[in-house]
C-alpha cells in the first residue's frame, strides 16, 4: 500500500489538461458534430423545399438534375457558376471576418454598391485615358476606401455607442444604396443612356480581362488569394487571435488589455473593404459602369455562403462556388419548370433558416460530447 | 471432337448468330421507330424569350407573355421564358444560357436596355441564332443581320383612348400619369389629347410625370393628386398601369389602360386601352423560320398591321364611346393620320405645320406638348 515501491501507482489526474491524443479525438468529434449537423440542415431543408416543389408540380428529381445542369454540368455552366462565386467570395469574407469577434455585420450589400460606385467616380476624371495600372489602383484604391470606411462607422457606432450592428449595417446598407441612386440619377448621370441612368463608363481600357481560355474574370483568382489572406490572418497572427478572443469574451480579452475598440472597427473597415473590392470587380469586369444593377443581392448571398461555412474563410471559397451554382441554374430551373423567378431565392432562404435553426444542436448529441474528465467535479 | 461436340457447338453458335441477329434486327427497328421523333425533335423551334420583370405585371412585361402564350399554341414551337432578367450582363448570360443549353434559335429581347451592347454582341458570336429586339434600333450599317427589331406604335392605341376618354369625362378634366419626358413618351401623350380634343375640344389633359419606367408609390401619388384636382378619367404610360388603374378604381375615377389588358382590375371603370399585340410579330417569325425564310429585320406597325389593339371595352365605356372608338380604329386601320397639322403646342407656338403620316421619322423627334396639355417637360 503506501509507501510500497514494488506496487504501481495508477498515474494520478492531473490538472495539465487533456492529452494530445485526447485533444485530437476531441477535434475529430467537433468536425463531425459539426458535418454532421450541417449535413442535417442541408437534408432537412432539401426535404421541405421538395415538399414545396411538389405542391407547385415540379419534379424534385428534375430540379435536381437542372441544378446540375445549370450550375455545373456543362463548361459554359460552370463558367457562370465561377463568375458569380467571386463577388460571393468577397461578400462572404465580409460577414465572416467580423463573426470571428462575435459581431455579425449584414451590410455587404451597402459596402459592395458603395464601392462600386466609388471605383466608378475614381475613373471619371480619366475619361476612359490615362496610364492603366494608375487608373486601376486608383479604382481599387477607393473601392477598399469606400467599403472600409462605411462598415467601419458600423463597427465604430458600435463600439462608441452600442449600437447593434447587425441593424445598422442593414440600414447602412440602403443608405448606400439610395446615395448611389441619387448620384446615378443626378449629378453623375452619363446623358448617353437616356433608359437606364447610369455613371459614364470607365473605358475599355480599363476594364479587368478574363482568365485566359475562359471567360471568367480574374476578380475569382484574387477572391480565392484574398479568402487565403484572411484565413492566415485569422488562423495565424496575433491580429486574429485577438479577434477571436474578443469574440470570445470581450471582458477577458478586455481584462487582458487587448485594444477592443481598434479590433471591432478594424476587423468591420477590413470587411468593408472586401465586399468593396467585390463592389470593384463587379464595375471593372462584368458591367463597365456603376448603376443600379450593382444592387442584384450579392451582398446578402454573401451572408448565407458565411454562414454555411460556419465563417471559416478557407470553407467559403467551395460554399461560394455551390451557391453560385445554385443561383446560376436559376434561369435555366425557371424556363424548364416553369417556376417563378423567386424559386431559387426560396431555396436559399429555406437552407439559411434550417442552417440557423440547426446553430441549436450543437452540443445536445451526446455522441459528439467530449468525456469530462474527472478534474472538472 | 465428337460429332455430338460439334453439333453442341453448332448448336450453340446458331442459338447466339439468332440471338444476335434478333436483337440486331429488334435495334434497328427501335431506332428506325425513333427517327420521326428524332427528326421532329429537331424540327421543333425553340424560342428563347427574355423580360426585364415579371410575367404577370398587367404591362409591359405581360404584353409579351400574352404573346408567348399564343407562341406556344403553335405546333413544334417550344418556348422557354425568363423573367426579372436586368439590363445588364445578366441577359447576356441568360441569352447565351438559352442558346447554349436550350437550343434555342431566336432570341427574343423585350426591354429597351437589351440590345446595346448586349444582344449586338451576342448576334456577332451567334451568327446562326435570330436575335429580335422590341424597338426600331436596328441599323444595318451598324449591327449583324441576325438581329433585328420588333415595334408597335402604341400612341395609335392612345388616339384612340383619348377618343373614348373625350367623350366618357363629365369634369372635362382628364389625368395622365407619364413615366420620362422622352420622344417616345410624348408622342403618346400627344397622340391621347389630340384624340380627346377632336371628340371633345373643351377638355383638358392634365399631366405629371413620375420620373422613371415603374415607380409604383409615385404612380399611386400621381393618381390621387390628379383625382383630388378634379379629373374624372386616368390614363397612363408607365410600365405597368396596375397601380393607376387600380387607385382609378378604388376612388371610382374611370381609366384607360396600356401595354396590356388591366380590365380585370378595374370592373366599374375601364374603358379601353392601348394593348400592344406582340403576337402578330412571334408568329410571323415562327412561321418563317419553319418554312426556312429569313426574318424581316423590322416589323412595325399600329391597327394598320394588327401590332396594335384595344382592350374590349370595359363598364367605363358610354355607348358614345364606344362607336367613337370604334370609328377611329377603322380610320387608323385605313392609314387615316393622326398629326393633321397646324398644330401648336402648349405653350403656343406650332409644332406641326402639314399633315404626318403615322410613320413619319418627324413624329419620333416629339420634343413638346400639344395644346390641351397641363404639365411641362422640365
Amino acid at each position: 500500500m503506501a509507501g510500497d515501491p514494488t506496487q504501481t501507482i495508477p498515474q494520478p489526474v492531473t490538472a495539465d489538461g487533456p492529452s494530445d491524443r485526447d485533444a485530437r479525438f476531441v477535434q475529430i468529434k467537433q468536425w463531425a458534430e459539426l458535418l454532421t449537423i450541417s449535413a442535417l440542415a442541408v437534408l432537412g431543408a432539401a426535404v421541405v423545399f421538395s415538399l414545396l416543389l411538389l405542391v407547385l408540380g415540379a419534379s424534385p428529381g428534375e430540379f435536381l438534375a437542372l441544378l446540375w445542369r445549370g450550375g455545373f454540368g456543362t463548361w459554359f455552366s460552370l463558367q457562370n457558376t465561377l463568375v458569380r462565386a467571386a463577388p460571393l467570395i468577397f461578400t462572404a469574407l465580409a460577414v465572416a471576418i467580423p463573426a470571428q469577434l462575435g459581431l455579425v455585420i449584414i451590410g455587404g450589400e451597402g459596402a459592395l454598391v458603395l464601392g462600386g460606385f466609388a471605383a466608378a467616380c475614381a475613373a471619371l476624371p480619366f475619361h476612359g485615358g490615362g496610364s492603366v495600372p494608375f487608373v486601376m489602383a486608383a479604382m481599387i484604391a477607393s473601392a477598399l476606401a469606400a467599403g472600409g470606411l462605411w462598415i467601419g462607422i458600423v463597427g465604430a457606432l458600435r463600439h462608441f455607442r452600442g449600437v447593434n450592428e447587425t441593424i445598422s449595417s442593414l440600414l447602412m446598407s440602403y443608405l448606400a444604396i439610395a446615395v448611389m441612386n441619387y448620384f446615378v440619377d443626378g449629378p453623375l448621370r452619363d446623358p448617353a443612356s437616356p433608359i437606364k441612368s447610369s455613371t459614364l463608363p470607365i473605358g475599355d481600357a480599363n476594364m479587368v480581362g478574363n482568365i485566359p481560355g475562359t471567360s471568367v474574370h480574374w476578380g475569382l483568382v484574387v477572391a480565392i488569394a484574398l479568402a487565403s489572406a484572411s484565413w492566415v490572418l485569422m488562423r495565424r497572427t496575433t491580429f486574429g487571435f485577438a479577434a477571436r478572443l474578443t469574440g470570445g469574451n470581450v471582458r477577458a480579452a478586455r481584462a487582458q488589455g487587448l485594444p477592443v475598440g481598434g479590433l471591432i472597427i478594424t476587423a468591420c473597415a477590413l470587411a468593408g473593404a472586401c465586399a468593396g473590392f467585390a463592389g470593384y470587380f463587379e464595375v471593372a469586369a462584368v458591367q463597365g459602369r456603376a448603376n443600379a444593377s450593382l444592387a442584384t443581392g450579392y451582398g446578402f448571398s454573401g451572408i448565407l455562403v458565411s454562414f454555411l461555412a460556419r465563417h471559416n474563410a478557407l470553407a467559403i471559397v467551395p460554399v461560394a462556388i455551390l451557391v453560385g451554382g445554385i443561383s446560376a441554374a436559376g434561369g435555366l430551373i425557371q424556363r424548364r419548370l416553369d417556376l417563378p423567378d423567386a424559386t431559387v431565392l426560396v431555396l436559399q432562404g429555406i437552407v439559411f433558416v434550417f442552417l440557423l435553426v440547426s446553430e441549436t444542436l450543437y452540443g445536445r448529441f451526446a455522441v459528439f460530447r467530449s468525456k469530462r474528465s474527472p478534474s472538472d467535479i | 471432337m465428337t460429332n455430338d461436340d460439334w453439333g453442341n457447338e453448332m448448336e450453340k453458335q446458331m442459338n447466339r448468330r439468332k440471338f444476335l441477329t434478333l436483337s440486331g434486327a429488334g435495334a434497328m427497328g427501335l431506332a428506325a421507330g425513333m427517327l420521326p421523333q428524332l427528326a421532329s425533335a429537331k424540327e421543333k423551334l425553340t424560342i428563347g424569350i427574355v423580360y426585364v420583370g415579371a410575367r404577370d405585371d398587367f404591362g409591359w412585361n405581360q404584353s409579351h407573355a400574352v404573346a408567348a402564350q399564343a407562341l406556344r399554341g403553335l405546333p413544334n414551337v417550344n418556348v422557354v421564358e425568363e423573367e426579372n432578367v436586368p439590363e445588364t450582363i445578366a441577359v447576356r448570360k441568360t441569352m447565351e444560357s438559352m442558346i447554349q443549353l436550350d437550343g434555342a434559335s431566336l432570341i427574343l429581347g423585350t426591354s429597351f436596355g437589351y440590345y446595346d451592347p448586349y444582344m449586338v454582341d451576342l448576334a456577332r458570336a451567334y451568327p446562326d441564332v435570330q436575335f429580335r429586339h422590341a424597338s426600331k434600333l436596328w441599323d444595318p450599317s451598324k449591327a449583324p443581320n441576325n438581329l433585328g427589331g420588333f415595334f408597335a406604335y402604341r400612341d395609335q392605341g392612345h388616339y384612340v383612348n383619348g377618343v373614348a376618354a373625350g367623350l366618357s369625362t363629365k369634369t372635362n378634366k382628364i389625368g395622365y400619369v407619364a413615366a420620362k419626358p422622352i420622344g417616345l413618351v410624348l408622342r403618346t401623350i400627344n397622340s391621347f389629347t389630340l384624340g380627346v380634343r377632336k371628340v371633345n375640344p373643351n377638355a383638358t389633359v392634365q399631366l405629371i410625370f413620375t420620373g422613371d419606367w415603374s415607380l409604383p408609390v409615385r404612380e399611386a401619388e400621381a393618381t390621387n393628386a390628379l383625382i383630388s384636382s378634379g379629373c374624372d378619367v386616368i390614363a397612363c404610360h408607365v410600365d405597368s398601369p396596375k397601380v393607376v388603374v387600380q387607385t382609378a378604381e378604388q376612388h371610382g375615377v374611370k381609366s384607360c389602360g396600356h401595354n396590356t389588358s388591366q380590365a380585370v382590375l378595374a370592373p366599374k371603370g375601364f374603358i379601353t386601352g392601348a394593348e400592344a399585340k406582340w403576337e402578330t410579330a412571334y408568329k410571323a417569325y415562327a412561321i418563317d423560320i419553319a418554312a426556312g425564310r429569313k426574318l424581316p429585320n423590322l416589323i412595325f406597325g399600329g391597327y394598320d398591321k394588327d401590332l396594335v389593339a384595344s382592350t374590349p371595352f370595359g363598364a367605363g365605356a358610354t355607348e358614345g364611346a364606344r362607336k367613337a372608338a370604334l370609328q377611329a380604329i377603322a380610320d387608323l386601320k385605313a392609314g387615316k393620320p393622326v398629326y393633321v397639322g397646324p398644330i401648336r403646342n402648349n405653350t403656343g407656338k406650332i409644332v406641326i405645320d402639314k399633315t404626318y403620316g403615322n410613320y413619319d421619322p418627324f413624329l419620333e423627334q416629339t420634343t413638346y406638348l400639344v395644346e390641351g396639355v397641363h404639365g411641362s417637360i422640365a
